[in-house]
């Protein structure tokens, strides 16, 4: 009886496993990847979105010459990034696309990386097309709007995505991020590491 | 599944399917400043509006057919939900067929934004900006600016009025001063910059707080010509929409950069 249990665990398991791979390939339709865009990083190579498909992302749009809420939205993010388990900590992907593709070159870009500490094994800030920046912005929910001086005026919204790229949860509050997002945060990374290593 | 899709367009093209582009008319509007409602920064009262071409009327249902069959992956029954909602092409008979809900001349509706980029994309236009959209539709038969004009406003105002029942067909009603139909009095439409109305043109709010920027008051409170109900309810209306949102009365037509090429 034991063994019956025990030979039908093990068949569910090989198709929990084939249905992992099969989802591997095929994106859910609400992934954030079926928005298949370009970006240029700060090291000046060419990327896409779905770069570190398979880790759990966060993800948020900025620029370079913003004065204040975009440095505050990397500190925070870097908070938090710090704040987590090495081990959780070391699944963990961040990317920050500008909203300044004119101004914000590769080289801007290295600069402010290095200026902030950023980690470039795990952190891309990249520029891309104005258009798909635009449709990255609305497909996270993200409205800006380019100033007279040049400037932006955006909202600050941080997105956590799951390895398949779907949304698991969002802060508009960087430096205070709800309970829920920092819950699903920690939940995802250990869920991630359980289940393999990259 | 890609794959698939591919080999279909590519049958579909083999087939001769046309291209939506064939029966699009534009006209050549602007180049210069615009009193906009939305100003472009606090003490800005004037925008800059570089020559552009409008399509004279909506993309209709035909039109918008065509495009899925070249691009199947816009069909309703294939779009990834990130691009468009539950509602999206709702009213076709089916994902390849408008039916008689939808007649092949009258405006589609039920698209969301991505839907709609996606096809001016395909015939190498581009949605107008809210600018471009708002300085067209300032006209009437035959003055460029009848804003100032009581009784325009009052027409506009009474289409927004007005219960929302099938579209008629575009170009129906009178062309205004540029040439351009059914701005005002047929459907909502789509513009490139629906994400960015509301946000504030006035860099100062970026400092205090950033929560600020969330709310809707910041740049409600900067309009200019508040009497202008019937473009202040479009704003509000674009604002509150996501990019895969789609609805009965919201269409689109598309914008192309400068003259005739």
């Amino acid at each position: 009886m034991r063994s019956i249990r025990r030979l039908l665990r093990g068949i569910a398991t090989i198709c929990v496993a084939v249905t992992f791979s099969v989802a591997a390939q095929d994106l859910p339709d609400d992934s954030v990847y079926q928005l298949q865009m370009s970006l240029q990083t700060q090291a000046d190579t060419a990327s896409t979105l779905d770069r570190w498909r398979g880790h759990p992302v966060l993800v948020s749009m900025f620029y370079a010459s913003c004065g204040y809420v975009c440095p505050l939205l990397i500190r925070s993010t870097q908070q938090l990034d710090r704040g987590l388990e090495a081990s959780v900590r070391r699944n963990l992907r961040v990317i920050l696309v500008s909203f300044d593709p004119d101004n914000d070159t590769p080289e801007v870009l290295a600069a402010l990386s290095s200026k902030h500490g950023i980690d470039d094994a795990r952190w891309m800030l990249a520029r891309a097309d104005a258009g798909d920046v635009r449709k990255l912005a609305a497909v996270l929910g993200i409205q800006y709007r380019k100033l007279p001086d040049g400037g932006f005026n955006h909202a600050t919204i941080i997105s956590l995505l799951g390895p398949d790229g779907r949304v698991l949860a969002t802060t508009s509050n960087p430096s205070h991020p709800e309970p829920e997002f920092v819950a699903a945060l920690k939940k995802i990374a250990v869920t991630r590491e359980n289940v393999s290593t990259p | 599944m890609r794959g698939v899709s591919i080999v279909l367009a590519a049958g579909l093209l083999a087939l001769g399917v046309g291209s939506p582009a064939a029966t699009d008319g534009y006209v050549a509007i602007g180049g210069g400043t615009f009193r906009s409602v939305l100003p472009a920064g606090p003490g800005i009262e004037q925008v800059e509006i570089a020559r552009y071409r409008l399509a004279t009327t909506p993309v209709t249902n035909a039109q918008f057919l065509a495009f899925v069959r070249q691009h199947p992956q816009w069909r309703r029954d294939r779009v990834a939900r990130l691009f468009a909602d539950e509602s999206y092409l709702k009213a076709w008979a089916g994902p390849v067929s408008p039916g008689p809900a939808a007649p092949a001349d009258a405006p589609v509706v039920q698209v969301s934004w991505f839907a709609a980029s996606a096809y001016c994309e395909s015939i190498d236009a581009r949605l107008p900006t809210w600018y471009e959209w708002e300085y067209a539709a300032a006209a009437d038969e035959t003055r460029a600016d009848a804003r100032s004009d009581p009784a325009f406003r009052a027409r506009m105002l009474s289409w927004y009025a007005r219960t929302a029942d099938t579209p008629a067909e575009v170009g129906q009603g009178p062309a205004n001063a540029y040439g351009v139909h059914d701005l005002h009095a047929l459907v909502w439409e789509w513009v490139s910059d629906f994400n960015a109305l509301m946000v504030s043109t006035d860099s100062r709010d970026q400092g205090e707080d950033p929560d600020l920027l969330k709310f809707c008051g910041a740049g409600a409170i900067t309009m200019q010509d508040k009497e202008n109900y019937a473009v202040l309810m479009r704003i509000a209306m674009l604002s509150s929409l996501q990019g895969a949102y789609t609805t009965a009365n919201l269409g689109f037509r598309c914008a192309r950069d400068g003259e005739e090429p």
